[in-house]
């Protein structure tokens, strides 16, 4: 998912760093440094603002940053010929799931890291530190609808607010949203989900307003469809979202029954840094720092208290905020890792039809 | 080299000498043209036939219990499937198992379990978790037992029949599944569950998309062809750069450029409402129109040069002679010009036709949910699960049904050309 909010300037940067990273690893490797691998684009600058420096100058320890495209297999490669160069990782959370489970993290040690239980609950994985939040979302175009939708039951509701809905291709947020449209409280949706019965049904609601649906594959593509007009409503990450907002446009964002998920901070198996490592982990866990690095970009920091050193705009606008969390999911990340793919063959032949 | 020969086989001739050297010229000239080939053929088996000939074995390939758990595979070969397994193949079960988060080996064989039963995945975590310590367990050790204690599931003859369905080291699981067939309990082949047929309509739908655009494209891009080849040089020229700009421009550009003027309110639906045409805006983009309109766009020039070099070297006297004999004017394009640009239609058809199957992110951006082909459920296998079994086998099978479609085709023109001639 990452990957589609800011493909260009990851991949410019990308090639840009390619050649420096390379180079500081090159040296790293021999200067005990901590090597930090993040997603880089707009993301990377907050987390070099609100992380890198502030700690390198805080702690003395020299921090080596470096991006890449969430490949799991360049880690597997490192772990597997035992030639780790990169100490901690910024994971999407499936990745995070499958590495942990073949053994390519650090297992965490919560007593060591000293963070108690603050962070939300979600942050908390075997394997990683969740360190940001973001979230797919209901959105709408204000100036384009009548009244205001509050749920998906509304998105389903095609009499009320006529139009036509955008939602992602692919069975991953649909089916829980159709089960959420449905009745199902948020909290029991993986439940039901887990039942043959359940998906069943999450079929049969969709199949009520599949006329209606434009799907979209890119994550620029809903708010242009709502700005241009071409869709009433549609799912949306949160963070698009705010970028159609600040440059004028009247989008609104229904908070209650979205789906969020985290980015996490991971420490490669092998690593010769575990020490900085966890250090690094404690300092961007902090309320300060969380708050620094949101104040830049629209991810929700995972520490309760960073929200109120937001300013309140701000703060409104981030998946974690006390009335964002309302109602709201976090994915369950492990039941699309094994039923992932089963489903998403059923949806695309669904689709199809 | 049969000259060669028969000069060795006539034997007590006069001048043995001469045919020596001329022997050594003949394997000198031999090895000269061998190692000017060298180069290219090494390049081709490294980058052509290494490749899918690794793809290939890929879409039957089937070790990877045997290359995590060589004993335990090894047991479940010869286990009858009934009951459980023998204590000796649980024992080296849980050996292996607690061994095989090394290297990644526990991720490779989970990935490929869950395919069989979604359960397995967590099965094994939880198993994993559960073992008793090395020095807790001994040669009198009861697996059994102990397996079922931390998950009933061990207890049952269905979690290992799964178990040994992936021990052999080849599979057609791959190859049925792109085919919507699968293999039942006791080992026949049957037709997938109703909602899950997925693929069969994905090659066709691949089909038809890539014949329609190859049409499309030869009727849009003969009669320009013969417009260029027959205009004067300055105009041509002329008419001829606005045929390849578009190969300057990025395909993702001309994609999106085709989104912004098809959409409901783009350039295009505007203009119709602004005439009058149309009452509502048409729906022309994220379905099979869309993906008709960008692709023919895209491939277009592949239909227009070949056509158009082959027109160039027609000499336009065979028709005037036709008509000077008393030929119907189109009597004499169509049974004395079409026959002669023969060969460059067979070019430029075959090129855009097999250019159009593999096509991906065109369709997976102006098409809807019933407009992806082959490549994008090869991209999501390869990309987003890492099932590389199905993506070879989906790979493979589309390799398969193109080289079929070309010899029907190459058979096709050749008659042609010979009964034309």
């Amino acid at each position: 998912m990452t990957q589609q909010r800011f493909p260009l300037s990851r991949i410019s940067r990308g090639i840009a760093l390619g050649g420096l990273v390379s180079l500081g690893l090159a040296v790293s490797a021999s200067a005990q440094a901590l090597t930090v691998i993040s997603f880089g684009g707009a993301s990377g600058e907050a987390m070099q603002n609100a992380y890198y420096g502030p700690f390198s100058e805080e702690t003395g320890i020299r921090l080596t940053p470096g991006d890449y495209n969430g490949e799991l297999s360049r880690i597997r490669a490192m772990v597997e010929t035992g030639n780790v160069s990169w100490d901690l990782v910024e994971m999407e959370s499936p990745e995070l799931v499958r590495g942990c489970f073949e053994g390519l993290f650090e297992p965490i040690d919560w007593q060591r890291l000293g963070l108690g239980s603050v962070l939300i609950d979600a942050a908390f994985d075997e394997c990683g530190v969740g360190t940001f939040v973001w979230s797919t979302v209901l959105a709408y175009n204000a100036d384009a609808l009548d009244g205001a939708p509050t749920s998906w039951a509304d998105f389903w509701d095609v009499e009320q607010f006529p139009g036509t809905r955008g939602l992602r291709r692919g069975a991953k947020y649909t089916l829980e949203f159709a089960l959420m449209a449905d009745g199902v409280a948020a909290d029991e949706v993986y439940d039901v989900l887990r039942t043959d019965e359940g998906v069943d049904r999450a079929f049969a609601k969709l199949d009520e307003i599949k006329d209606h649906i434009q799907w979209w594959e890119a994550g620029a593509q809903p708010p242009q469809w709502l700005v241009s007009g071409d869709v009433a409503m549609t799912s949306a990450y949160n963070g698009r979202i705010a970028a159609a907002q600040e440059e004028g446009s009247n989008l609104e964002i229904v908070w209650n029954e979205s789906i969020y998920d985290l980015d996490y901070w991971a420490i490669v198996a092998g690593s010769e840094h575990v020490d900085e490592a966890y250090a690094f982990i404690e300092f961007a866990s902090q309320p300060e720092t969380q708050a620094a690095y949101s104040s830049q970009i629209p991810y929700g920091p995972v520490h309760p208290e960073a929200i109120a050193q937001l300013d309140e705009a701000q703060a409104r606008r981030m998946p974690t905020y006390e009335e964002n969390m309302v109602g709201a999911l976090a994915i369950d990340t492990s039941f699309w890792v094994d039923h992932g793919e089963e489903l998403e063959q059923r949806f695309s032949a669904w689709a199809a039809r | 080299m049969s000259a060669n020969q028969t000069a060795t086989m006539s034997p007590a001739r006069p001048g043995g000498n001469l045919k020596a050297q001329l022997r050594r010229a003949e394997r000198l000239r031999k090895l000269k043209a061998i190692g000017l080939v060298a180069p290219l053929a090494l390049f081709l088996i490294v980058v052509f036939v290494v490749p899918i000939g690794n793809m290939l074995w890929r879409s039957v390939d089937n070790t990877e219990l045997d290359s995590v758990m060589p004993l335990t595979a090894e047991g479940l070969r010869q286990w009858d499937g009934s009951g459980l397994p023998d204590e000796a193949t649980l024992a080296a079960f849980a050996a292996e198992l607690r061994d095989s988060r090394q290297g990644g080996g526990l991720g490779r064989i989970s990935r490929r379990l869950n395919y069989e039963d979604s359960r397995y995945r967590s099965l094994l975590m939880n198993t994993l978790r559960g073992l008793p310590a090395v020095d807790a367990v001994g040669p009198d050790t009861d697996w059994v037992a102990t397996l079922t204690e931390i998950d009933p599931a061990w207890g049952e003859t269905e979690t290992w029949l799964g178990i040994q369905r992936t021990a052999p080291t080849t599979t057609d699981r791959y190859l049925l599944a792109s085919l919507d067939l699968e293999r039942s309990a006791d080992g026949e082949i049957q037709r997938v569950a109703e909602r899950d047929r997925l693929y069969l309509s994905v090659f066709q739908r691949t089909l038809v998309i890539a014949g329609g655009v190859t049409l499309i494209c030869l009727a849009l891009g003969f009669p320009l062809a013969y417009l260029l080849a027959t205009l004067p040089a300055k105009t041509s020229n002329m008419l001829m750069i606005l045929v390849l700009l578009p190969f300057w421009t990025s395909l993702l550009v001309r994609t999106a450029a085709w989104i912004i003027l098809l959409q409901s309110n783009g350039l295009v639906n505007q203009s119709l409402l602004f005439t009058g045409l149309i009452d509502s805006p048409l729906q022309l983009v994220f379905n099979r129109i869309g993906v008709f309109f960008a692709m023919v766009h895209i491939l277009l020039p592949f239909m227009v040069l070949p056509l158009y070099s082959v027109m160039k070297g027609i000499s336009p006297s065979y028709q005037r002679a036709a008509v000077s004999l008393g030929a119907h004017p189109f009597a004499a394009f169509w049974q004395v010009y079409v026959p002669q640009t023969i060969s460059g239609v067979a070019a430029g058809t075959i090129l855009v036709f097999i250019m159009a199957l593999g096509y991906y992110i065109t369709p997976a951006l102006v098409g809807g949910p019933a407009d992806q082909m082959v490549s994008y459920y090869v991209a999501y296998y390869t990309n987003t699960t890492n099932n590389w079994g199905m993506a070879a086998a989906l790979g493979s099978l589309l390799l398969v049904v193109t080289l079929l479609l070309y010899l029907v085709y190459h058979r096709l023109v050749n008659r042609k050309q010979l009964i034309r001639s």
